[in-house]
């Protein structure tokens, strides 16, 4: 009940953009459709002339349909950009299938006795085509495009995660922000175009043959009028932003920013997370959100805007050690400590640019790093029996190289033995794995270990207004008292929350900053 | 051979193959106007592939079709087949065209009138025992098996052409709709100047309908000349064999009272008397006859034979049939 009250009160809220939003999404779906009848109709029929080649390419479409319609986006965005283009082609290539096949088995479905005797009886083969196959398959072909088209509207969510607009963008919004009225928002409508346009064709399908010739013709025409619908104009600006929906969404992401920093007149479309380095790097959109050392931001050439009034929280890398541990082997506290403030954000991003973009070996990047900071030490030989060390990671590349340097430095400083279990999903695995002594320490981060594991009340998020030294010290403190889990000193960098722009382009604007780059947007 | 006026169907040397099997072979045959040939012959004998090299649904390997003269391979197929009637087993009647509109699609690829049109659906429906208010709004799918194959029939002679082709026309129908439509198509006005090529494997009804039969096995002429010629001077054993089974039923079938009786008085009586039954002539089938005999019917009083006399008859004209094909 309140959620329905939510979902009203929403809904005459956003009135303006859930029409916007809901004509976008006819205008996808019917366009991309047109495309997929203009081109798959015509296949199909080939194919019926060619049937040796339907193994073929009704295996190719059935190979594009299981595709995940984000990585076949994440394809097309170097290709075509963000935006509509690949939002329908997307929709156009999955819409390929159920029309050609349909169109196919139509054909196919057409008794080969009447096709005779019309041959027979002197019907060229475009007369045969038209006046007796096409007739007499157009309720199966009819079904394809039905098929396709609702395929399409459940499809055309995902074009919100490349900036194509769309009921997605409340949908995804909604999930970001764990806000279900606003989910419903989008995902409503969208239930609701599905069935209508399923219902519309339906009708169309019931028709005798010769009537779904005459509707053929017309939905040939409406089609591209409902496409054009997506043509309407749109928000413009100096600069585009292409944001994350849980960006979007966060209370410590773009709302605080925007307030913080007054970014008035920045108009933003919503990406994938995995698409918005692409989408900077094509110059699709100017300004993005990402975290502050990714190895793309290197690899693509892009300047993380310092925020200079501290919105985002700071995610501190810190690695975190069952007392016992250090107890046990006291000699180990040294050669912990040698990371201690070590790694820069720019040195993390480096690192992890070796990773994900030079496909490096986390162990030869830890070397490597541990080498130029003169603190490599070759391993010394085992010693049978010796007790060993268990280092965790979480499963990405940041914390590959991070268990590996521990790994380095203390097979070369003690004769301990080590034992890494990396790729331990996500925090709380690693989190329970270091609990109940199945490791002995891993890499965690002061934002995470706060907002994810402690989960304190917002007053006390509020009252350590993201100060680095009162986070540190609040989860040390905590993680003592609840766990007996001890924080040791930070590596230095700051994975953070951070705008990011295009190198080239910041530095001709002279933006270096969150501030500069309102200030610049206010003039 | 007499030489006749130019045939309207010249077959010479027409052979085809699929893939490294022969279906046709080396077959040639003339046909006068007129003229109704059977092709016969167990299934897979190459008979459907030879009419369908007539109206070129099938192109040949070698050998030449002419229709009136001209050679098919110089024109175009479908101006061809527009004017050769065309009749199939599975009738093939378009499902989303009406009885009228079915019958109307030669007619109307020639672009005759709408009227002209009009009024010969009408009177081929009517003629082929279809009342048009009745059946001409119709589709396909509301009519019986025999109706469906009736309008198939229609729609082959709408354009009124002069050379139908029938691929087992009534194989796909139940006996007893198949004999009473057999009747129906050998009694009807409209077929009685075309000439005709058609398929089938059932050897009485080749017999039935045939002037002459051309038997085929293994895409080889076997045999080609009358039924009668057929059943009395087979050419070789496949013939004799062929119809071995249905010998005697055939024979009952194609001998005449004319055969079996000879100059007999009293038939001549029964030809010439206008008072008697017209249904009875020289030319009536001994069956036929057998059949009125056996029937407590009053036609059989119209008979100036017992049945008997008409068997004694029948056994000897065997005999003088087999004594001729000997010598």
């Amino acid at each position: 009940m309140e959620t329905l009250t939510a979902l009203l009160t929403f809904w005459r809220e956003q009135a303006g953009k859930l029409g916007e939003q809901t004509l976008q999404h006819i205008g996808l779906t019917a366009g991309s459709l047109l495309l997929a009848v203009l081109l798959g109709v015509p296949v199909g029929l080939w194919l019926s002339r060619r049937p040796r080649w339907a193994p073929l390419v009704l295996g190719l479409a059935g190979v594009l349909q299981t595709v995940p319609s984000i990585a076949l986006l994440g394809f097309l965005i170097p290709l075509l950009g963000i935006g509509p283009k690949p939002a329908i082609f997307a929709l156009f290539l999955y819409s390929l299938l159920p029309i050609i096949r349909n169109t196919l088995a139509g054909i196919r479905g057409v008794a080969p006795a009447v096709v005779e005797a019309a041959r027979g009886l002197g019907l060229t083969d475009g007369q045969v085509l038209g006046q007796v196959e096409l007739p007499l398959a157009l309720p199966v072909l009819m079904a394809g495009i039905r098929t396709a088209a609702v395929i399409n509207v459940g499809v055309a969510t995902l074009a919100a995660y490349v900036a194509a607009g769309g009921l997605g963008e409340f949908i995804f919004g909604g999930i970001a922000l764990n806000n279900p009225a606003m989910i419903l928002a989008g995902a409503l409508p969208a239930a609701g175009l599905a069935v209508a346009f399923d219902a519309l064709l339906g009708g169309v399908q019931k028709l005798s043959a010769r009537r779904l010739g005459q509707v053929g013709v017309g939905l040939l025409v409406a089609l591209p009028l409902l496409g054009a619908l997506y043509l309407l104009p749109r928000a413009t600006g100096k600069l585009l932003a292409g944001f994350s929906p849980e960006f979007v969404g966060r209370a410590d992401g773009l709302p605080s920013l925007t307030k913080t920093y007054g970014l008035t007149r920045l108009p933003s479309v919503v990406l994938a997370p995995t698409l918005v380095y692409e989408a900077a790097r094509n110059a699709n959109v100017d300004v993005i959100d990402g975290y502050s050392t990714d190895g793309r931001i290197q690899a693509y050439n892009l300047r993380v805007l310092r925020d200079d009034r501290r919105v985002f929280p700071p995610y501190y890398a810190v690695p975190v050690v069952r007392p016992a541990l250090l107890r046990e082997h006291p000699e180990l506290t040294a050669v912990l400590a040698q990371l201690d403030g070590q790694i820069s954000d720019s040195a993390m991003t480096n690192l992890n640019y070796r990773a994900d973009h030079l496909h490096q070996s986390p162990q030869a990047i830890a070397e490597g790093f541990l080498r130029r900071r003169g603190l490599w030490r070759a391993p010394r030989p085992s010693v049978e029996g010796a007790p060993a060390v268990r280092l965790g990671s979480k499963i990405f590349a940041e914390q590959y190289i991070l268990a590996e340097m521990y790994a380095a430095l203390i097979r070369g400083n003690t004769n301990l033995a080590v034992q890494t279990k990396t790729g331990l999903g996500g925090t709380t695995i690693c989190f329970d794995a270091l609990r109940d002594g199945a490791i002995d320490l891993y890499p965690e981060y002061t934002g995470t270990g706060l907002l994810v594991l402690l989960q304190p009340t917002p007053a006390v998020v509020d009252s350590l207004g993201g100060r680095p030294d009162a986070v540190l010290n609040y989860v040390r403190h905590e993680f003592r008292r609840r766990y007996n889990l001890e924080w040791l000193a930070p590596l230095g960098f700051n994975n953070t929350y951070a705008l990011l722009m295009r190198q080239q382009q910041a530095q001709e604007l002279g933006i270096a900053s969150v501030s500069e780059l309102g200030r610049y947007l206010r003039q | 051979m007499p030489a006749t006026p130019s045939p309207v169907v010249r077959v010479s040397h027409l052979s085809k193959r699929f893939g490294a099997h022969t279906v046709v072979q080396e077959v040639s045959f003339e046909l006068a106007a007129g003229e109704t040939l059977v092709l016969l012959g167990p299934s897979g004998c190459g008979k459907t592939t030879l009419l369908k090299m007539l109206n070129r649904l099938i192109e040949p390997d070698s050998g030449t079709v002419e229709i009136n003269g001209q050679n098919v391979l110089r024109q175009q197929p479908e101006t061809l087949r527009r004017g050769i009637g065309y009749v199939i087993q599975q009738v093939g009647l378009l499902p989303h065209y009406t009885v009228a509109e079915n019958v109307a699609v030669v007619p109307r690829l020639l672009r005759h009138a709408p009227a002209a049109i009009a009024a010969r659906t009408t009177a081929l429906l009517t003629r082929l025992h279809l009342p048009p208010e009745r059946y001409a709004n119709q589709y396909p799918h509301q009519l019986s098996g025999g109706q469906q194959q009736r309008v198939g029939l229609a729609r082959a002679l709408a354009a009124d052409p002069p050379i139908i082709l029938l691929d087992e026309p009534f194989g796909a129908l139940d006996p007893l709709t198949r004999s009473s439509i057999r009747r129906e198509f050998r009694e009807l006005e409209e077929l009685r100047n075309k000439t005709m090529v058609m398929v089938t494997h059932d050897v009485t009804e080749a017999f039935e309908l045939a002037d002459r039969i051309l038997l085929l096995e293994a895409g080889q002429v076997q045999q080609l000349g009358t039924p009668r010629e057929l059943l009395f001077q087979p050419a070789n054993d496949f013939v004799r064999r062929f119809f071995a089974a249905e010998r005697l039923a055939l024979q009952l079938r194609t001998l005449t009272l004319g055969d079996v009786f000879g100059d007999i008085p009293q038939l001549n009586r029964l030809d010439n008397n206008p008072g008697s039954s017209d249904t009875f002539s020289i030319q009536t089938t001994v069956n036929e006859a057998l059949e009125a005999l056996t029937s407590a019917d009053d036609a059989s009083s119209a008979l100036p034979f017992t049945v008997a006399e008409l068997m004694a008859a029948f056994g000897q004209a065997l005999q003088r049939e087999e004594d001729a094909w000997k010598r």
